[in-house]
């Protein structure tokens, strides 16, 4: 390191037993390693939850054992029931929004390098921290539980819908308690994103080293920022929401329940409520929740792109404005999922003008993330493809947002696959390129060794060509008219035709879901066995790579870095090396001469 | 402890500040929810303030002002404590208040159930005085670390910390109340 400044640490001590090192951890490594893999055991079970999914869609009443063994009311004989294929939708998408694309990217690349990249020694709040992951697993084992109570797990979707989500069990299988618990799961998980929120903003804030101006900052650190200040704002309104559904299940109360219902022959003793309150308030989180799970995503692949590129980013000031026009105009577009709830039209062009103001700040991401990588010295790792992967990803899933941000014909795609197929490829997909390639670029420091270059460049193709192949169908499905939820489709006659295109997204689903095994296997292999890694494997310059991989328990063993540079300072000219560190002091012309 | 040290006291400040930018949207959900839940309805019906939330705002008002007059003598731990348990006090009261509030209403059969502007009054006093009651926590808590340590200047930022948590509770409180009487 070129200079550092030494100070005395106040932060908390190297733990030395196994319980405070490895379970109840302060160091947030440990905790952004624990929410990684958090996220990591909630993809494998929302993977599993979209097999059956699939499978039942193209074979309706196939037998599987084990699902007759696991859950013989849910799925008698091993034949899912069309409530049981519900629950499973609900679960696939609830654990995936939240306990993948929402904890991963921040609560796990961001708790693990947003403190090195700023050169802090730790998280603002380590306690705090810790609290935030425990309470997010509290919230997983909540939701796990749905899958065994009477009932199971809820079949009102991950929007949770009244007022479906309010009646009780007298609606449907999973609306008694297994709808309590997933409620109870959101609430608590709001807590522990709220609490990690405001963590990762004070610690922005209040923790940067010496040098490290805001505009100094890598574009990483700017996307886990802005993402915490949306989780700031958002969760609570979620919460609050959830405070209101619980009360009119359990309390008798009509918040979101119109009179005059009548559920199973039953008349339902509420009045007056209104399920679009839900909608608003439900949105109003939901919209901004996108970005939470995107802009991480966004902040890896500038970094990313401009390392590999050997270039710095283009337009790094532009990427910073349009990461908040981004944020701020996210909370001004939620009513474009309320197109077909009745709106005036009035409302609903103020929101569609909104959203279509968000391809301003969208393109001018993409235009220089293209401007990065235009007549750079491009290295094509693993950790780039799903970067580049990301941008694609990110154009695709855009360009069909047009469609559905106009009302006229929101109306006629609405709850068709068109959505499905928009949602996943921008918001489920692209993050989760995001974060492979996070895992490929920062797995060398967090665990000392190189991923597998080969295995990681088998696992981007068959990714990459596998997600397309899966989510591009699911436009034309929905242009066709066929409805996402259904259970079963083959009891349809307008959507026989359809049935060799949702066979085609089945397979490529499989393939896809297999090919993880690659990244899988190659975690493990690399873990073990993986070719050593030095401190800066990647020639890069933000301060993770000035130390040791892995990092000591402090981060810079009780020096503080002082930084002198932007994060992107690669070919600059004069230098003998294409990539100048973060903590080089600037030399003046003279003093070279 | 330099530079670190030196910037500790900054960041409890600005994590409070954060986590009261977070309950206000909290709370600006409800309060939306309670202007959407009025306007689509026609089964609104005006429920009675209960008379003692009168009062009570006052000792509300009171425990703010006597917890930052010992805000303000925190060199001396003992009058520091006295003004805080005092202040404490006041807020035990206030929450006491809002229970017997919830008793009147019982008394005259308005329940959470009986009609939305019932219920929004049971959830506005009910998730207020959680909050609060976390503030009553936090001040004995301080009240008892620096009864132990003879001295009060130690506590200083969560002292500084615990009555701006406090005062925003006091606002908002008057901003409920506010709502509950305006928007009948």
């Amino acid at each position: 390191m070129a200079e550092v400044e030494a100070t005395t640490h106040a932060v908390h001590e190297a733990p030395t037993g196994y319980w405070r090192k490895y379970i109840f951890s302060l160091d947030h490594k440990v905790i952004g390693i624990q929410y990684w893999l958090l996220a990591l055991f909630s993809v494998t079970v929302g993977m599993v939850l979209s097999i059956f999914i699939r499978i039942n869609l193209v074979w309706p009443g196939t037998e599987i054992p084990i699902l007759g063994q696991l859950f013989p009311v849910g799925a008698p004989d091993g034949v899912m029931t069309p409530e049981f294929y519900l629950s499973f939708l609900t679960i696939h998408g609830t654990i995936m929004v939240f306990f993948v694309l929402t904890t991963a990217p921040q609560g796990g690349f961001g708790n693990y390098i947003l403190p090195i990249q700023i050169g802090a020694d730790d998280m603002a709040f380590p306690v705090l921290n810790m609290l935030s992951f425990w309470v997010t697993f509290l919230a997983l084992v909540v939701l796990m539980a749905a899958f065994f109570v009477t009932g199971g797990p809820p079949i009102s979707g991950w929007t949770g819908y009244p007022p479906l989500s309010a009646l009780g069990e007298i609606a449907g299988p999973g609306l008694g308690i297994g709808q309590d618990l997933w409620i109870i799961s959101l609430a608590i998980f709001c807590i522990a994103a709220l609490l990690g929120a405001l963590n990762f903003i004070t610690t922005t804030l209040d923790l940067r080293a010496k040098g490290m101006t805001m505009m100094r900052m890598p574009l990483t650190v700017w996307s886990w920022f802005v993402t915490a200040i949306l989780g700031l704002l958002a969760f609570g309104v979620l919460l609050a929401a959830g405070v209101l559904l619980l009360l009119d299940r359990n309390a008798g109360t009509s918040f979101f329940i119109p009179g005059g219902l009548v559920v199973s022959d039953q008349i339902i003793d509420h009045k007056g409520g209104s399920p679009l309150l839900w909608q608003h308030l439900f949105w109003f989180f939901g919209h901004p929740e996108v970005y939470i799970a995107i802009l991480p995503g966004m902040g890896v692949t500038s970094h990313i792109l401009s390392t590999f590129a050997r270039k710095p980013v283009f337009g790094y000031r532009a990427m910073v404005y349009a990461l908040f026009a981004i944020g701020i105009l996210g909370f001004m577009v939620w009513g474009h999922h309320m197109f077909a709830s009745g709106m005036s039209p009035y409302t609903a062009i103020f929101f569609s003008l909104m959203t279509t103001a968000i391809a301003v700040p969208s393109a001018i991401k993409t235009f220089n993330w293209l401007g990065t990588l235009w007549g750079g010295n491009i290295r094509f790792t693993s950790a780039m493809l799903f970067s580049i992967g990301f941008v694609s990803l990110f154009v695709t899933g855009g360009v069909s947002g047009i469609f559905l941000n106009q009302p006229s014909t929101d109306i006629a795609l609405h709850d068709t696959y068109f959505v499905v197929a928009h949602f996943h490829i921008i918001m489920g997909v692209a993050s989760v390129f995001g974060m492979f390639a996070g895992t490929y670029f920062w797995f060398p420091k967090m665990f000392g060794r190189y991923m597998s270059e080969s295995l990681g460049k088998a696992h981007f193709w068959t990714t990459f060509i596998g997600v397309y192949a899966t989510f591009t169908p699911m436009h034309f499905l929905g242009m066709a008219g066929n409805p996402r939820r259904y259970a079963e489709l083959t009891a349809f006659d307008f959507l026989k035709p359809l049935e060799p295109v949702h066979l085609f997204i089945s397979i490529a689903a499989f393939l896809t879901i297999s090919s993880q095994f690659l990244f899988f296997g190659n975690l493990i292999w690399s873990f073990l066995k993986g070719k050593k890694a030095g401190k800066n494997p990647w020639e890069a310059t933000t301060l993770e790579w000035e130390i040791p991989s892995p990092p000591p328990h402090d981060n810079f063993a009780g020096k503080l870095p002082v930084i002198h540079r932007g994060p992107y300072e690669f070919s600059v000219p004069g230098e003998d090396k294409d990539y100048t560190m973060q903590t080089e002091p600037e030399v003046s012309a003279q003093d070279k001469s | 402890m330099t530079t670190i040290a030196s910037r500790s006291n900054r960041r409890y400040y600005i994590g409070m500040y954060l986590g009261l930018g977070a309950i206000t949207m909290f709370f600006a959900a409800f309060t939306s929810a309670y202007i959407v839940r009025k306007g689509l309805s026609n089964d609104w019906q005006t429920t009675m303030i209960p008379a003692i939330l009168w009062p009570n705002t006052l000792v509300l008002l009171a425990s703010s002002l006597v917890l930052e007059k010992a805000r303000r003598c925190i060199d001396n731990w003992n009058r520091f404590n006295l003004w805080w348990l005092i202040g404490s006090g006041l807020g035990l009261t206030f929450l006491v208040g809002q229970i017997w509030a919830w008793q009147q209403l019982v008394d005259q059969g308005v329940y959470v159930n009986t009609n939305p502007s019932s219920s929004f009054f049971y959830l506005f006093t009910g998730t207020h005085g959680i909050h609060l009651l976390g503030g009553i926590i936090a001040l004995l808590y301080i009240s008892w670390r620096v009864w132990n340590s003879k001295a009060a200047t130690s506590e200083r930022t969560a002292v500084g910390v615990t009555v701006l948590y406090w005062h925003f509770m006091d606002g908002l409180w008057v901003y409920l109340f506010l709502f509950l009487l305006i928007g009948r």
